[in-house]
């Protein structure tokens, strides 16, 4: 089925189109969009995205391979990167990963069978004195101890509801549709 | 010397709601904007170049004279692209910038408009930091409803505005060529140079490329006079002017972002402003800014005796006696970079270290370059194979010449910053290579450890 943004979604669009002086330059905040909606980005995603922009759908499809935010396959409702580079690994990041895979079953890379949790393993995140960390969906949670660990993931299964909170959008909150 | 605590970029971080426009006003917020208004643009260039500003993004190039190399077309509008996409692992300094005083960087950015006769910002964030990204915006919406951005600033005929452009998690990003592909919504992969950004830059217009902190110290320099700003610095005759923000993290007590003057010690960022190596530990080895920056250790001397030399009145010296400036790290055989420090105890397996290091390198190779995209992947592999006790003599030799092969082929400077710290542990640490050839290296356990 073609994909198609929700009027709400739309007016975002149409406020940060006229910032830049190419439509092309709108792609990345346009994934963004759409994976929030959607909830990953799929061939459906990616013909919607080219048409709108009036680019090839090759060159859509090269922009999602490129950067690690865009996800290629469905996501749990929650999306865990955890910090596995230097600064993190001196601070204890190991043991932080080895938590989380015992305490989801799943080891990073994988989706956990009940679709809640997702765990990928991320590059450093400009986190480094406050290591060890996670990023869970949009938030980031520093100078983690498992203890520590074991709260923020019971409480992240608690809340309820139907949206892929781990395709957040960081571009929804710069436009303001309907204020000028 | 006690290190000195200037509090000019960070005078705002412990107040209460720090990031919205109220509270920046009511600190002296926009003053320094007022004061640009009335300065020809020429004089604020010339400010900035007195003030000695070097980049804070990694490079360490003076601003004032990268702004001096702005060459507008007739035609074209000029740009400035705000670097905000800090990715160099070890730092997590730009973040609190934007997190803590964004006003501050905005008033930054219009100065350096005003300066540079720019009409449109474009300040690139990385997607991860949210709350950043959150702030940044907010702070542009209070200032245009201030009429600090908007069709007149401040109601002078000069119209300007900020776009907060949110990224999608790539480290090439942060390269400046990259960036400008990543803003055109292009896969980010970084442009043969010449020509520069500064004669081409984002969408075929001339751009200066900026890291996020050199432009959020420009309120600070207007203020106080390019001169009396420089002078802050402890390396004011090397032309290394002003305050900045240091990091440190890894074994240390306190790690943090601090506030400093230019030219402070690696031991007094370890020891004074980190609170020392961890649990009364030794140091091993740190790396003084960012994981591209080759490592130092303590028992390493300046041998500089020629009086003539630029670094002789550190001859004798620890390294890490020596004042952190772009051209002193330089002299060390290392660099400056982000300024942000990693610091192992005597507890790292170094081989672990650099296996850990070089597996960023390999995941963040944008891939267009033979000898980055194999290098640093086989860097990467070999690095595993000490680790895991596998490795052979012959692998030591190749891992040297895979190394010496990326340095200088590559489209962009990724490629050396993966080699050079790879080929400087392997200068400093080589016996502990040759160690683990045929041993397993224990994991560093973590917290407890
Ligand atoms: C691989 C790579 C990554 C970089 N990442 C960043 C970064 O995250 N932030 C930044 O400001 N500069 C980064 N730089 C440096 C930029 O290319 C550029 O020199 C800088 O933004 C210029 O700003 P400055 O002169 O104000 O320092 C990076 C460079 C390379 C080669
Ligand atoms: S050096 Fe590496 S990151 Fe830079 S352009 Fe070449 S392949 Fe890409
Ligand atoms: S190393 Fe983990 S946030 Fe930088």
């Amino acid at each position: 089925m073609a994909f198609e943004l929700t009027p709400d979604r739309k007016a975002i669009l149409d406020e940060l189109l006229p910032r830049y002086p190419t439509k092309q330059a709108l792609t990345i905040p346009l994934l963004h969009i759409c994976q929030e909606q959607n909830g990953h980005i799929n061939e459906d995603v990616i013909a919607f995205v080219a048409k709108t922009l009036g680019i090839s759908t090759a060159d859509v499809q090269g922009v999602v391979t490129f950067y690690t935010l865009f996800m290629q396959k469905k996501v749990g409702r929650n999306v865990i990167w955890v910090c596995r580079t230097l600064s993190c690994e001196l601070a204890g990041a190991r043991e932080i990963t080895h938590c989380l895979e015992k305490k989801l079953g799943v080891h990073c890379g994988e989706t956990t069978t009940d679709g809640e949790f997702t765990l990928l393993k991320a590059e450093c995140l400009a986190a480094c004195a406050s290591g060890p960390m996670i990023q869970l969906n949009d938030r980031y949670y520093e100078n983690l101890t498992p203890e520590k660990l074991d709260e923020i993931i019971d409480e992240a299964r608690k809340r309820r509801d139907d949206k892929v909170k781990g395709a957040f959008s960081p571009v929804g909150i710069l436009a303001n549709p309907g204020s000028k | 010397m006690p290190v000195e605590n200037p509090r000019i970029l960070t005078k705002n971080y412990g107040t209460p709601q720090s990031w919205t426009l109220d509270a920046y006003e009511r600190s002296g917020g926009y003053s320094a904007l007022r004061k640009a208004l009335q300065m020809e643009p020429a004089k604020l260039v010339e400010e900035v170049k007195a003030a000695n500003l070097r980049g804070r993004g990694g490079a360490g190039f003076p601003a004032g004279m990268k702004w001096g190399f702005l060459k507008p077309v007739p035609g074209k509008p000029n740009y400035i692209a705000v670097n905000a996409d800090e990715g160099e692992p070890g730092t997590c300094k730009d973040r609190t910038l934007m997190e803590l005083d964004p006003h501050r960087c905005v008033e930054g950015f219009i100065i350096a408009a005003l300066a540079l006769d720019v009409h449109s910002v474009y300040c690139y964030i990385r997607g991860e930091l949210v709350l950043a990204i959150r702030r940044m915006e907010e702070a542009v919406r209070e200032a245009r409803r201030k009429g600090y951005l908007g069709d007149k600033v401040l109601g002078k005929d000069f119209k300007l505005d900020i776009v907060i452009h949110a990224g999608a998690g790539a480290y090439i990003c942060g390269e400046e060529t990259s960036l400008l592909n990543s803003l055109e919504g292009l896969r980010g992969e970084p442009r043969l140079k010449p020509p520069f950004p500064a004669v081409v830059g984002a969408f075929g217009a001339p751009t200066i490329v900026n890291n996020l902190e050199t432009l959020a110290t420009v309120p600070t320099i207007i203020e106080m006079g390019g001169d009396n700003f420089s002078k802050l610095s402890r390396l004011h005759d090397m032309k290394d002017g002003g305050v900045r923000l240091y990091g440190v993290s890894g074994h240390v007590n306190k790690p943090g972002v601090y506030e400093a003057p230019v030219g402070i010690t690696l031991r007094e960022l370890i020891e004074d402003l980190g609170g020392g190596v961890r649990k009364g530990r030794k140091l091993k080895a740190v790396i003084p800014g960012g994981s591209s920056t080759p490592v130092l250790r303590e028992q390493d001397l300046v041998n500089a005796p020629d009086p003539k030399h630029p670094m002789h009145r550190w001859h004798g010296k620890s390294h890490l006696d020596v004042p952190m400036g772009v051209d002193t790290m330089r002299g060390l055989g290392t660099m400056l970079g982000t300024c942000c420090a990693i610091v192992m105890d005597d507890t790292t397996s170094m081989v672990r270290a650099a296996e850990n290091l070089m597996l960023f390198y390999a995941h963040e190779s944008c891939g267009q370059c033979t000898p980055c995209r194999e290098g640093c992947a086989w860097m990467a592999r070999l690095c595993t194979k000490f680790a895991n006790g596998t490795a052979t003599r012959q692998d030591l030799d190749t891992l040297l010449d895979v190394a010496n092969n990326i340095m200088g082929n590559t489209i962009c400077a990724l490629g050396d910053g993966a080699a050079m710290p790879m080929l400087g542990i392997l200068k400093l640490f080589r016996h502990e290579f040759e160690a683990a050839i045929g041993h397993e290296q224990p994991s560093w356990g973590g917290v407890n450890a």
